[in-house]
């Protein structure tokens, strides 16, 4: 067997990693950051969040304050997607692009008010956001980094509800999808927002640094009952892969349009101006020319972020891929030619050297019944 | 625990010999290392392998591993259930996880593996390398 790679430089760490290692987690290099990757199992801790709760650390995204009065205007110019139609309280799902409709990131913005937004980006991004966000902000706005100020829990799963029912006051059982508060969990200070990157149910928890080790330690024990377990990136990458959401790096990055990548929907053309819309305007005129699917193998093997891909209408790449635990089988997104990109059209994937042949599928490959 | 019946390789690889064939698998340590297997990849009975060959895949969610075979011979088996149900190998690495048995054409390789002790202790030096 092949031996994995050692462990490199000097890493960040959260204000949880402590408690990750006594519950022992294994860690591993995630952009820069010491992350667990798993305690238990990866798949041990993908069906505790189908079925049941379970809590990750994600104290390494980036959370920026928008705040002003031009803050609208400026996160308009900035974001594709519609901010305007945020009201307060809510949450949308967006991204920074580049000047050719490409991403820098994608994000969430939360509207606190007219003239107050929280940005989350992605944790590797967090420095070239802020650097993007300050180049291009205009009018009377200010953008501060307060990542190092905030930890990030996320309680993810079925029961998730019933232990923020128990933990939090106010009880956040009645936000809406992609709504947020303030609210005090366990005592401490935090926001609460109904979000998530695993296709289930679930609450993020902003907090101070300083909280969060007691925080996630009590709702852990307080959801020992409901079979909560701490979970790593590993489910975390499993879990949000089965409801196609994109991870930057692997499926979207600043060689993919946000319409190539089945964004269109946080794409909002007649809003106004903002950075990208001229060339995904042009794009959409023009026609797409490849697509970000959804597919799973025909032939044995798991096809894995990277493996050149093969199509009757030219070549296309495998973004991600892994073996599915709640559909027990291997699954992956692939960027396809558009004119390959149906469901059902069979293609091919050089998984190291063997041909193997796959087929695109309809997504999210996993949805919630409910 | 490592067998004390069984040689070892220091790519993580197990051999028992019984007369001329050789039952080949991974360690618990290695097991351990990939975390829970749920993909493995064996060649086809009569392949002919030199020691040191890659022979197959065994890839947990997150990782591919490449199988070597520690010794020269022609596959005579493969373990077919291992391929159905690769958590098996997670479960009984020395047992029911085995991967391929080979007929061996020489006495003089398995006698440059490690015993039980000495993979022991490689084991540790490669752990306190990280």
């Amino acid at each position: 067997m092949a031996a994995p790679a050692a462990a490199p430089t000097v890493l960040r760490r959260t204000p949880l990693y402590e408690l990750h290692r006594e519950l022992g987690a294994k860690l591993i290099d995630f952009g820069g950051w010491e992350m667990p990757v798993q305690y238990a199992g990866i798949l041990e801790e993908h069906r505790a969040v189908r079925e049941r709760v379970g809590l990750f650390d994600v104290s390494h995204m980036g959370e920026f304050d928008v705040t002003g009065p031009d803050a609208l205007a400026c996160l308009q110019f900035l974001t594709p997607n519609d901010v305007a139609k945020l009201a307060d309280g809510r949450i949308h799902y967006s991204a920074f692009l580049t000047e050719r409709g490409t991403f820098v990131d994608d994000l969430l913005v939360y509207r606190k008010s007219a003239d107050r937004y929280l940005l989350v980006v992605n944790a590797g991004n967090t420095p070239k956001d802020f650097a993007w966000a300050a180049e291009h902000a205009r009018g009377d706005v200010k953008i501060v980094d307060a990542s190092s100020d905030t930890a990030l829990i996320a309680v993810q799963g079925p029961k998730a509800e019933a232990l923020l029912a128990r933990a939090a006051s106010p009880d956040p059982s009645d936000l809406p999808y992609y709504g947020f508060r303030d609210t005090a969990v366990c005592g401490a200070a935090t926001l609460v927002s109904r979000t998530g990157y695993t296709g289930e149910d679930g609450f993020e928890i902003y907090c101070r640094p300083e909280d969060a080790p007691r925080l996630f330690r009590t709702l852990l024990d307080e959801g020992r009952a409901d079979g909560a377990v701490p979970c790593g990136l590993g489910a975390r990458d499993t879990l949000r892969l089965e409801a196609k959401m994109a991870l930057y790096g692997n499926d979207i990055d600043d060689t993919v349009t946000a319409l190539e990548a089945d964004l269109g929907w946080i794409v909002k053309l007649g809003k106004g101006d903002f950075i990208g819309r001229d060339a995904l305007a042009a794009q959409k005129q023009a026609g797409v020319p490849r697509r970000l699917v959804g597919f799973e193998m025909v032939d044995r093997g798991i096809a894995r972020h990277g493996y050149p891909a093969r199509t009757a209408a030219g070549p296309g790449l495998v973004t991600s891929g892994t073996h599915s635990p709640t559909l027990g089988k291997p699954i992956g997104l692939a960027l396809l030619p558009a004119a390959a990109a149906a469901v059902d059209t069979t293609f091919h994937v050089d998984i190291r050297g063997r041909d193997a042949a796959a087929r695109v599928v309809a997504t999210p490959f996993y949805k919630r019944s409910d | 625990m490592n067998p004390e019946d069984l040689r070892y390789a220091d790519s993580h690889e197990w051999v028992r010999i019984d007369a001329d064939v050789g039952t080949i698998g991974i360690t618990d340590h290695a097991q351990k290392q990939l975390g829970e297997i749920v993909y493995l990849e064996l060649p086809e009975v009569g392949h002919m392998y030199d020691a040191g060959d890659e022979f197959g895949t065994v890839e947990s969610v997150k990782a591919v591993s490449e199988l070597f075979t520690p010794i020269s011979g022609e596959v005579v088996e493969v373990n077919k259930g291992a391929i159905g149900e690769p958590g098996i190998i997670n479960d009984d690495p020395f047992g029911d996880g085995w991967l391929i048995k080979l007929k061996v054409s020489t006495d003089v390789e398995i006698g440059k593996l490690m015993s039980a002790d000495a993979y022991a202790e490689y084991v540790r030096e490669e752990e306190q390398e990280k």
